[in-house]
């Protein structure tokens, strides 16, 4: 009776629900804007919530018997000392890798994948500041507009998207250093705060300072990476284009498909290199710097130049990214790394699970992609967004991936 | 070894020690006793930079120390085991002996480490292990042991027998007996449970509200009618 109940209720608030949302809508007619009405659709949402209810509800006792039917016999410890599969991993990159090849591998699939990959980058490079050094920052899309901005304006000089690449980590993580000095002494809250706040006010500075970063107008005309030298446009005089060289058919997909594949690259190396680091004696400190300051301390680890490492890496990726990004769009503006961006890369290491590399790949597809692909949903996208996170909390609170990998390992052979 | 002269330090506008002097011989095991809030942890902590102390000095084999941070005290070859044993809960046993030889040149790590499985038998069988997972008197081995893989010429201890079972607290003092006797360690050691500590220590001083009040050997101190009265007998 209470299952019958309480689904009774659930389908009053699914019809309450439903009255506007489905009940009334707004149809364009000859006469301009008109209200139609549907309520036909409210008492059938309500009576299907009112039958998924009541089915879940009966079957409650029998889902906890099924839940409880777990492990006969000896209980597993939980150590926390997993070993996530490497071939995971290695099989997304593979897959990753011949997309292009394959039929899905249209113009359209390819872009969207590539602004999935370059929150991929971020969210790799966030991960090692968040992630591993346990130091919250709010404002990292500021330093995605630095690397962003200092590509755009060295190419406004002549240089090219490949001389710019390491310029634009370098003066990224540069700005990461001079931010960090000062403020890396501050803990959680206040770095959160900080760093929004510097993220704000470089924002600000690129809408203001006109004469040299455009101000709202921002810079166009941003040049395209080359192919090893040969850039990829159907004609260009005084130089042997990509598709002259290979004697092949000039396709505007190509320069897609280039493109993918340096943010691929970058990812990729993003990836090997926190990874990589994470096993070295200063990403060992980054976690332990996470657990137990005052530990580290009495450890004789200099806390200050360990988190400076850990933020300067973290910003000179976000530089990397911010160079690719500028010379994908061909123009860049203050708009496109406002605080969302920020909450957005965030968001992605916190869901994908903190420190788990294939947790922010999961993520950035479900946060960046997924909205992409259902641009159909129309006004329901942010609705199934917020919807998706409030799920991942629910089942996932550590995140989609959580628990960490350790950094070393016994070899086989010695004491167990 | 270790010489402390008219320190004085605190927390804010709150002085805790008033111009402390004790000293440190080479292969000793010194404890100092106190109550709650006589300033054992603060002058531990002091010693190693933070809080900074107001005035007096500290010399360690003859260098000063006051000034210095943490991490290059600690780097003189002086470690700390603090209060509350502070061991990384989410990594490894492995992982944590591992951070504590960070400070350290990597070439010992294995015969270090060899070592202090032997020492502490209990943690090879829980290497890979989550330290948080450990029991309390495992943890404070952990935390004795990651210190020690530091390679110090001086270990401070602070409250090891902490929240700790009788026997527990027995088999750690045995062990910190073993690597004063065995290895030459010189063991600065703040403890409560002061007459397990005054029958381990060659000497002890007795800390009250920030002042040293008695310094002597630890049978002397432990046959003193005051400290009996005060620190052993439940309290006066």
């Amino acid at each position: 009776m209470a299952a019958f109940k309480d689904a009774i209720l659930a389908g009053l608030v699914a019809a309450l629900l439903a009255l506007p949302m489905l009940g009334f809508h707004l149809g364009d007619s000859a006469q301009g804007l008109q209200l139609e009405t549907h309520l036909e659709l409210v008492p059938l949402a309500a009576a299907i919530v009112f039958a998924g209810r009541l089915a879940l509800n009966l079957a409650a006792p029998w889902l906890a018997k099924w839940k409880d039917r777990a492990p006969a016999g000896k209980p597993k410890l939980e150590t926390g000392v997993s070993r996530r599969p490497l071939y995971i991993g290695i099989a997304m990159a593979a897959a990753a890798l011949i997309l292009p090849l394959t039929p899905w591998g249209d113009r359209n699939i390819l872009d969207k994948a590539t602004l999935v990959l370059i929150y991929v980058m971020l969210g790799w490079g966030l991960n090692i500041v968040v992630g591993l050094a346990g130091l919250l920052v709010l404002g990292y899309a500021a330093f995605y507009a630095v690397g962003a901005y200092a590509f755009a304006i060295l190419s406004q000089m002549g240089f090219s998207f490949w001389q710019c690449l390491p310029i634009s980590g370098a003066v990224a993580a540069l700005f990461g250093l001079l931010v960090g000095f000062p403020v890396l002494r501050l803990r959680g809250d206040y770095l959160a705060i900080v760093t929004l706040g510097f993220g704000e006010i470089i924002r600000v500075i690129l809408l203001n300072w006109a004469s040299f970063t455009g101000g709202p107008n921002g810079i166009s005309s941003i040049p395209r990476p080359s192919f090893f030298g040969m850039p990829m446009t159907a004609s260009s005089p005084g130089h042997t284009t990509f598709h002259e060289f290979f004697d092949i058919p000039f396709s505007p997909v190509q320069r897609i498909v280039l493109l993918y594949y340096v943010i691929l690259l970058l990812a990729l190396v993003t990836n090997l290199v926190s990874l990589r680091i994470r096993r070295l004696p200063v990403g060992r400190a980054w976690d332990a710097l996470r657990e137990d300051e005052i530990a580290c301390r009495s450890l004789g680890i200099n806390p200050t130049s360990t988190k400076l490492s850990a933020f300067a890496l973290g910003t000179a990726f976000a530089g990397f990214a911010g160079c690719f990004f500028a010379t994908r769009q061909g123009f860049i503006s203050p708009e496109s790394f406002s605080f969302i961006e920020s909450a957005v890369i965030l968001a992605i290491v916190v869901l994908g699970g903190m420190g788990s590399q294939t947790g922010v790949v999961l993520a950035a597809i479900l946060l960046v992609g997924l909205p992409e692909w259902f641009r159909d949903l129309a006004q329901y996208r942010m609705i199934a967004f917020g919807g998706a996170m409030v799920l991942i909390m629910l089942w996932r609170p550590k995140g989609l991936l959580a628990g960490r990998t350790p950094t070393i390992r016994l070899n086989k052979g010695d004491a167990a | 070894m270790l010489k402390v002269q008219g320190l004085c330090s605190g927390y804010g506008r709150i002085r805790v020690l008033e111009d402390v002097s004790i000293e440190v011989a080479e292969g000793e095991i010194v404890t100092l006793i106190g109550a709650n809030g006589a300033g054992k942890t603060t002058l531990l902590m002091t010693l190693c930079g933070k809080p900074a102390a107001s005035a007096g000095s500290v010399t360690f084999q003859g260098k000063e120390l006051l000034g210095m941070p943490t991490w290059k005290i600690i780097r003189q070859g002086i470690a700390h085991s603090p209060e509350g044993r502070h061991i990384f809960p989410r990594m490894s046993v492995l992982e944590n002996l591992q951070m504590g030889a960070q400070a350290a040149d990597p070439a010992h790590f294995k015969q270090d480490y060899e070592r202090m499985l032997d020492l502490f038998p209990r943690l090879r069988e829980r290497l890979k292990q989550r330290a948080g997972t450990l029991s309390g008197g495992e943890q404070q081995m952990l935390a004795i042991g990651r210190a020690l893989m530091g390679r110090p010429k001086l270990l401070l201890l602070d409250e090891p027998s902490l929240g700790l079972a009788p026997m527990i607290v027995r088999q750690i003092f045995d062990i910190i007996r073993e690597i004063n006797q065995k290895d030459g360690m010189t063991v600065p050691l703040v403890e409560q449970n002061a007459f397990h500590a005054l029958k381990l220590a060659h000497r002890g001083y007795v800390m009250v509200q920030g002042r040293i009040t008695m310094a002597g050997t630890g049978a002397d101190l432990l046959a003193d009618p005051s400290v009996r009265a005060a620190y052993l007998e439940g309290g006066a």
